[in-house]
């Protein structure tokens, strides 16, 4: 091996590295919250038999499931803030990166998360919601007390699955320029001539995080099946 | 919102002077389909390979599968690329990291793009051929052996076959996945679909169109692939099973 490795940029920036993985988990928490109420809501639009409600949801998750998760956040850089410029009368030049990518993946992830809870409503026999109506409850009562809370048990795998890959999907403001904790791993390198280090340290650190979770995912799955 | 709509500005004379701005769209398009599909047939291969190896009665081959998956699986794949883009050429003996970055930049970032998409890309593959592998009922690996076949002419003649006709509904979704990974090249610079959106947007100055333009393209490229698998998973359905007619 010719290259020297110098991992000494690393500990300085421990503090910098930190903040940029605020900025991750603080874009992954937002997109998981709203994309799990967006993405119910969605989904029982789509199961819903008023056909307006449910061709806007099917559109809506084509739309978002048929381009690139890079070229939604570009729309949410680029485009987006120009519109509220003019549109809404922002002041010119504001920073919006942070809010932009935080609705642009809520937006986007709420289009799988609905997927993932249509299956999650299916999954649940029907008597259940005859039953529910035989008992004297609303459609809103059904779905709250009954549908929902079994839908959600079965899907806890599947929610948490997505949600690792939406930790990773993160990385991707870094078009921004956004210091998440990748960006901001990728400043370091560039700064110090080290990015070899930075980029294998950015790579180490993803893989515990999402190794570990996937490991409990793992464990939720097999006690589900106990 | 006073927005002056230039649609036609796609047939002006780019500034390279050699194209026009569709041109250039085009070009980016075809970019990302040749990127796509060598990155597909890669991720078939090395994937096929994993998975089969995944099934194995090997203790040791099975364990090294199953860490190639999750190191793939579990690191995103922007930083896979830049690691194969930035890191590896500085990693690798001097003479081979050389001749890597004396190449023309577009192959360097074409390979590099191909290289992570198809791994990143594999272990998807891998873990569908597994899961097909392991939804053959045992009997018919029993019948393979007791006919005589040894375990790799099981694999080849027996399981195989009807693995991959079972896990073709599940690979479309990976082969359209991988046309939709294939925008993340765009940040090494490589001027696939959305790296010419964005250029358009500073060259025209029409960033509305530019974007919707992408945006359908990416939307057609998706109808096509689907349309194209929906005639492959009727051809590769198995009568009796599931979902077959």
């Amino acid at each position: 091996m010719i290259y020297e490795f110098d991992w000494s940029s690393i500990p300085g920036a421990l503090p910098f590295l930190w903040q940029g993985m605020k900025v991750t988990l603080e874009i992954t928490a937002t997109a998981i919250a709203v994309g799990i109420v967006w993405g119910t809501l969605l989904a029982m639009m789509r199961l819903s038999s008023v056909p307006v409600l449910s061709w806007f949801a099917a559109g809506y998750v084509n739309l978002f499931r048929s381009i690139p998760l890079l070229m939604v956040l570009l729309w949410f850089f680029l485009i987006v803030p120009r519109l509220l410029e003019n549109v809404l009368g922002f002041p010119p030049g504001s920073d919006m990166r942070l809010s932009s990518a935080m609705i642009g993946f809520a937006l986007f992830e709420s289009a799988y998360y609905s997927e993932i809870i249509r299956a999650g409503i299916q999954s649940v026999p029907k008597g259940q919601i005859a039953a529910a109506y035989a008992l004297g409850m609303s459609y809103g009562q059904a779905m709250r007390l009954v549908v929902l809370p079994q839908a959600f048990r079965n899907m806890i795998p599947l929610l948490l699955t997505q949600a690792i890959i939406l930790f990773q999907d993160t990385s991707l403001v870094y078009v921004s320029a956004l210091a998440d904790f990748f960006g901001a791993a990728y400043k370091v390198g560039d700064r110090d001539g080290r990015l070899v280090e930075l980029l294998l340290f950015a790579g180490a650190v993803y893989f515990v995080i999402c190794f570990s979770a996937s490991l409990l995912v793992k464990y939720f799955r097999k006690r589900a099946g106990a | 919102m006073s927005y002056a709509w230039h649609w036609e500005v796609f047939l002006q004379p780019a500034a390279s002077g050699d194209a026009t701005y569709l041109g250039w769209m085009l070009a980016g398009l075809e970019m990302t389909v040749a990127l796509s599909l060598s990155a597909w047939i890669m991720a078939l291969a090395f994937g096929a390979l994993a998975g089969v190896l995944r099934t194995v009665p090997n203790r040791f081959l099975s364990g090294l599968a199953a860490v190639y998956v999750e190191v793939f699986r579990n690191i995103p794949l922007l930083v896979q690329l830049f690691i194969w883009y930035f890191v590896l050429p500085e990693l690798l003996p001097p003479a081979w990291g050389n001749a890597f970055k004396q190449m023309n930049p577009v192959a360097q970032q074409f390979i590099a793009a191909v290289v992570c998409l198809g791994f990143f890309t594999s272990a998807r593959v891998c873990e569908q051929v597994r899961s097909g592998i392991e939804s053959l009922p045992r009997g018919q690996k029993n019948a393979g052996l007791a006919l005589g076949l040894t375990l790799p002419q099981t694999y080849r003649h027996v399981m195989l076959p009807m693995a991959f006709r079972l896990i073709v509904p599940p690979l479309t979704s990976e082969f359209l996945n991988i046309f939709k990974n294939s925008a993340v090249a765009s940040t090494i610079g490589l001027l696939e679909l959305a790296a010419q959106g964005r250029q358009l947007v500073d060259y025209t100055a029409q960033p509305y169109e530019s974007f919707i333009a992408v945006t359908l393209f990416y939307m057609l490229i998706n109808v096509v692939v689907m349309t194209a698998m929906r005639k492959v998973e009727r051809k590769a359905q198995v009568p009796g099973y599931l979902g077959s007619k």
